[in-house]
Order: C-alpha cells, then structure tokens, then sequence
C-alpha cells in the first residue's frame, strides 16, 4: 500500500485536542499514524511520498455546511466541477450544496443527478434537500427518499418557511428519519423588499432596509419550535447580535439539537462596505452592524456559533452589474474564507482552535458526517495551509466561474498549498 | 468657471464652496430667462441627453429648457419609448448612449445610486435628476436658492422638512445643503415615515409637527404618495391631513415671516391646503422658476469653458 507521510507540520485537530508538531502517515485512503516529530524517524522506502510541512498548518479537510452550486439549472453561475475546484482551492475538501437549483432539489430523481455529478468533482459534495417541495413552503418533501438518495440535510435555504405549522412539521418528520434541518430565519413581512441592512447607513443611501428583528423573530421560532420537537436545528448564516443572544440563551437551557453557523463576510464586514452601491456585498441576510460582527465573532469564541459556512453564492454579471435593488443577493466565498477567517484570529477575535473546529468537527457532528478529524483509521481528507504567504484576491485566479466577492483586490494572510481528498492530493500550489 | 468635478450625484459630496459657486451661477443665469431672446450661445454644440426612467413633468421640463437656453442639443428619452421595455440593462443603454457622443447625461431613476452606476460606465458628464430615495441634487439647489433670495444666507435659519422623509430624496439632498451653509434641519413625520438613524445626515426628527414648525423660518412640505397608505405607513389622507397636513392654524407656530416650500406635485388639501399653498408666504412657483436658473448653472459648471483644470473621467 502506498504511504505518504506530511511531515513536521503544525498538526490543529480539535476534535482530538491536538496541536502541535506531528508527522501524519496516509496509508491509502486513511490517516494511518500520527506520530510526535521530535521523536519520529523515517525510513526512507520504496513507494513513500513525504510532504514537507514545516511552517505549515495541517488541518482536517475543511467542511462547508452552506454552498449553492448552482447545478442543475444555473450552470451559467457554477457548477458542481468549477465549485468543486473552488472548494479545493480554499481547502475544503466536503461541501454541502443548497437546494435552490432549477428544478429545485425536492424529489430523488434531482438528487440522483447531482450525486452522479458529485461523483466526478474533486471534492466531496453532499447535496441538501428542499424542505418543501418547490421550495414554496407548502408540502413536505419526501424525506426519507431524499436521504436514501445521498441528502444530507433538509432546507428551503434562500426562502424562508413563512408557515410555523409547516416548519414544525418538517423538523418532526426530519427528526424522525435522522436530518438536520437548516432554518433560513428571515421574517419575509419584515425584511419586505429591504435590500440592506435597515439603519443609518440604508438611511442615507435611500436603500429599503431589513431590520435585525426580521431575523431575531424568526430565529426565535425555529429554537422554540426545535425545543418542542427536539429535532436537529441548524440556524444558517446568522447575522444579527439577538440572534446570538437567542441560540446562546437556548443552548445554556441546555437545548443539544441546536447548531448555528456564521460567514466569513458577515464576520468580517459590516454595512458600510455597501457604500457605493457595491453589489458584490449585498446578500441575503444582509451585512449589518459593527455591533453585530462583534457579537458574532463572540459567538464563535464561546461556541454559540459552532460553524463557519462560507453562503457560497455564485452570480454572474448579469444578475450583479444592475442597479443595487436590482442585483441578486449573494457573494462567492468558498476560495477566501479560510484567509478571511485566520485574519480575524491574527486579530484576536477567536483563538485558532475554535476557529478550526468550526470549520472542521463541529459541522460534521451538526450533520452526524463522519469526518472532520484525522484521527487514526479516519478518511485522509486534508488541508495544509501556509499562514505566512499572502494573496491577493483577483478575478483571474478564482477557481470560481463567478466572481461576485467584495475582497476583490485585497491581499490576505494564509495560503492552502494542498488540499487532499480520500488520501490524493486535488489542489497543489507549492510556494 | 468651472467645477472641478465630472459629475453631479448628490448634495452629499458637494462642498460648501462648490454649493455657493452653484448657486452663485445660478443667480447670474437667472436673468436669461427674462429676457425676450431667452437664449445665450454657450454650450452651442454640446449635447445633453436626459434620460428619465420615471415619470416627471417639472424636473425634465426644466432640465430641457434649461438645455436649450444654454444653446445645447437636449434630447428626451423617457422609458416608455427607449429600448429598456426590450430588456435592456442600464449599462448597456448608458454605453449606447455614450457611443453617439453626449457631453451631459441627465437621469432620474427610481433605483437609489443608478446615477452612481452610471456616472462609472460613461466618461461623460452625469446628472442626478432624482434616483430612488437617494437625493435629488437640483432640487435642493433650487431650494436653496430661492430662499437665498428672501433670506439672503441661509445660515442660522431654520428648515422644517415634513411629510414622508422615509421615501424622500428632497429630504436627503435638502438635509446636506441646507446644513452645509449653516441652517438647522428638523425632519418630521410620522414614525412609520422618519428612517432609522436619519440624523446622522445632520438633522433633528421629531413626529411632533408644532416642534418642527415652532420659529422655523423655511417650511418645506413633502408630497403625500397617497399609493403608500397601502403598505400601512399612514392610515388614510384624512387623518395623516389632520396631524401633518400645513393649515393656517398650525403655520401660526412658526415665524412671521416663514417661507413656503413644496417640490410639487402637490395635493392640496392632504399636506398642503390651498390656502397655505396660494397664500403669501408660498415660494412654491418661485421654486420653479429658479429651478431653470440653478439646472443652467449646473450645465454651464460642468460643460462650459476649457476642461484644463476638469479630472479626466472617473
């Protein structure tokens, strides 16, 4: 059996408690060995590849919980392949893809395609179901189908389940076949037709706001609803500083099915970069407050936000070089997070381990995949960083086929030199 | 002369010296359109294009006239009769307009910061005639304008903005001018009507309207979109007539010698009555008639004389 052996890199798996320098034996297609530095020898032999690491973060693959993919139907946008790349090259080596596509994700024959087309991407990709068929927030899925087809989780993501009879449906029969369920919390009678975040930055630029209640009042439902059913919860993309508040306040009751998830653009901008009429940083929910990205960034630091998702949300020009009210919501996130987020640790916001247990154990245990370690015997999927290179973000280098981020032109700290998949390297980009 | 600026978008980033070089042209353009040849030769050969995405009879009006008094090419292009019904986007409708070669491009647009966009797609000069709820730039100049005339500064006064501020790019561009040469602004309405965080523009806000119009020494009222009653930010005229409506009873709390404004179109009898409207203290035609003299200023500050000291095209 072939083994590759990284060798003297700075080992993070939080799921382990480790940190520190190790040398990381693959055998096939699992982590075989992780054996202290200092004290291993090598011998060289026959059929081993080493990596050198040193100087290097070796990290459990990342996992995106929140992508949109965009196939079938958008193709035009992303598709499994190009985000699949995209998803390597910010070192995510499994990515759970929304069910917003045309036909939307809601029956098995949908969910078929895409595994099929998940077969061949460089990745791991797992798609999520549509709660309700169409995604219109009116009947159930077929859950239970969805799952035996390769689902992983259940969301009408990108709308909003305005009906509380129908959500607290879908978590009972989710629960009942072992699905999280992922809440869009989005008040629509309050978020109306804003654009932005509401307060005096959406004032001044005579922009519609979306109030932080629109969020909150939602956000409070779904926890109460999942405290009624204990079913499994996952709050995405939270925004806004009370619904922190709500899930921190839900789990010190002691509510273990509850999971939430931030961005890197939300814990990393605020309204202000809407200045100018910037679509590439509208999105849905809205960036908000300074206060807001504070409370968040808490969120990761005491664990009330387990995950970092990236909302990965490709558009083309034709939905984003129109008029701000006008252009879709979304930004591409997949190739910049892992940077955006270590810049906030170089900041102080969180410590690294936290950071990269929300990027690692805790989505696979909010979604009971096995992954998210490198533990002995589990799958080698692998991301080795180098933190002390820099890049700077440029449309031309984005593995993306769209290029709809507002960090456009910003050098950031850290580059993902390998990405490694089932114990074969996908995306290498030596210093 | 000549404003060292490409374009006009807003009041907001217009300084104070730019402001009284505005409105210091305009006064001297006011004189033209008194005269029986109401006509000067200095923008001959240039050509401003007015494009108008909504509906508006006094602002494109004006803009024109103010056009051809310069002696510029003004052509009209409003939505119903451009090819935006076939699909096409604003970029593309601004760079086929930019192709035949205008030197000015006047657009009013019902989405906050289309001038913006715009204004990067072309290397002409743009024009905000109104976007969303933006600002309206020309407006508040022609407002400051003619209570320039009366009041001689405006420092020291006092402006009260009534009505739906919310849905106002009057208010927004009226806030930043009227504070920037030295008067205080209160805001009023109802709350449904004062957007969060609106006095970061520089303004006071109040739903009480005796506090808004106690010694002030400008009245501006803001037209009622009777359509948005629908979406429950005021019950119904009548009762929004009552309490903000501007009567002779209520203009009794406000100095003597107060001035009337309305950027019109009016309904009287909702937020003006036509007593207030017709009465003495009314600016509301001189609005008007100044607003041909300031859209003049504007034409001649930005296409007019050498472009020497003029930045090239953002």
């Amino acid at each position: 059996m072939e083994l590759t052996i990284i060798r003297g890199g700075t080992l993070v798996d939080p799921a382990t408690g480790t940190n520190g320098l190790y040398n990381v034996y693959i055998s096939g297609e699992r982590i075989a060995s992780i054996r202290p530095f200092e004290s291993d020898t090598i011998d060289p032999s026959p059929g081993l590849t080493i990596i050198e690491a040193k100087g290097r973060f070796v990290l459990p693959g990342l996992i995106d919980v929140h992508t949109h993919l965009r196939e079938p139907g958008y193709e035009y946008k992303e598709t499994i392949q190009s985000g699949a790349m995209a998803g390597a090259a910010g070192g995510f080596t499994t990515v759970l893809c929304m069910a917003n596509t045309k036909p939307v994700n809601d029956c098995e024959a949908v969910t078929r395609q895409i595994i099929e087309k998940a077969g061949k991407a460089v990745v791991n990709v797992l798609p999520i179901g549509a709660l309700s068929h169409g995604m219109k927030g009116e009947r159930l899925t077929e859950m239970h189908e969805l799952k035996s087809a390769g689902c992983v989780a259940i969301s009408d993501d990108g709308m909003p389940v305005a009906n509380a009879g129908l959500m607290r449906t879908a978590l009972e029969y989710a629960g009942g076949v072992n699905l999280t369920v992922i809440s869009h919390a989005e008040t629509p009678e309050l978020a109306s037709n804003g654009v932005m975040n509401e307060g005096a930055v959406s004032t001044r630029m005579g922009l519609a706001g979306i109030p932080n209640a629109a969020e909150d009042a939602m956000a409070a439902r779904d926890i109460q609803l999942a405290e009624l059913t204990g079913a499994r919860l996952h709050v995405a993309h939270v925004s806004t500083a009370g619904a922190v508040a709500l899930i921190r306040s839900a789990k010190g009751r002691g509510a273990k099915n509850i999971t939430a998830e931030a961005t890197p653009h939300h814990l990393t901008l605020d309204h202000e970069a809407v200045g100018g009429y910037n679509t590439n940083a509208k999105m849905n929910p809205p960036l908000r407050s300074m206060k807001d990205v504070q409370a968040l960034r808490a969120g990761i630091a005491d664990g009330t936000i387990d995950c970092i998702a990236t909302d990965h949300a490709p558009h083309s020009t034709i939905e984003k070089d129109v008029e701000f009210d006008k252009a879709a919501n979304g930004v591409i996130g997949l190739e910049t997070a892992f940077s955006l987020i270590y810049g906030l640790v170089l900041q102080g916001a969180f410590e690294l381990d936290k950071a990269i247990a929300a990027m690692t154990i805790n989505p696979a245990m909010a979604f009971g995949l096995a992954k998210g370690t490198l533990r002995v015997g589990s799958i080698a999927d692998i991301t080795i960083v180098n933190p002390s290179r820099t890049w700077t973000v440029s449309p031309a280098t984005l593995k993306s086929k769209s290029k709809n981020t507002p960090f456009i032109g910003k050098e950031l700290k850290a580059v993902v030199e390998k990405t490694i998949v089932n114990g074969k390297i996908v995306y290498d980009n030596p210093e | 002369m000549r404003l060292n600026r490409k374009d006009i978008l807003g009041i907001e980033d217009l300084s104070v010296e730019e402001l009284e070089t505005i409105l210091s042209t305009a006064e001297s353009f006011k004189e033209v359109s008194t005269r029986e040849i109401k006509k000067v030769p200095t923008l001959r050969g240039k050509t401003i294009i007015n494009l108008f995405y909504e509906a508006s009879t006094r602002t494109r009006t004006s803009f024109e006239i103010a056009a051809k008094r310069m002696s510029a090419d003004a052509v009209n292009i409003s939505v119903s009769t451009s090819s935006v019904v076939k699909g096409e986007t604003l970029k593309d409708t601004a760079k086929n307009l930019e192709a035949m070669k205008p030197d000015c491009i006047v657009i009013r647009h019902s989405s906050s910061g289309a001038p913006h966009g715009i204004a990067g797609y072309v290397g002409c000069s743009v024009i905000n005639a109104g976007d969303g709820n933006h600002e309206h730039p020309s407006q508040a100049l022609l407002d400051m304008l003619t209570v320039r005339e009366h009041k001689k500064s405006l420092a020291g006064l006092k402006l009260a903005i009534i009505g739906d501020v919310k849905h106002s790019r009057v208010a927004r561009s009226n806030i930043y001018g009227f504070t920037k040469l030295g008067a205080s602004v209160v805001v009023c309405g109802p709350a449904t009507m004062l957007p969060p965080g609106i006095e970061a523009l520089g303004c006071k806000a109040t739903v009480n309207v005796e506090d808004a119009l106690r010694d002030a020494d400008v009245v501006m009222m803001l037209r009622i979109q009777l359509e948005r009653s629908k979406g429950a930010d005021f019950p119904n005229a009548r009762e929004y007539s009552r309490l903000y409506g501007l009567d002779d009873v209520k203009l009794r709390k406000a100095k003597k010698d107060v001035l009337i404004l309305h950027p019109g179109p009016m309904n009287r009898g909702v937020e003006i009555s036509a007593e207030v409207a017709d009465g003495p203290y009314s600016l509301i035609l001189d609005q008007v008639t100044n607003g041909v003299a300031v859209r003049m200023a504007l034409f001649y500050l930005l296409l007019g004389t050498s472009r020497e000291d003029a930045p090239k095209a953002i």
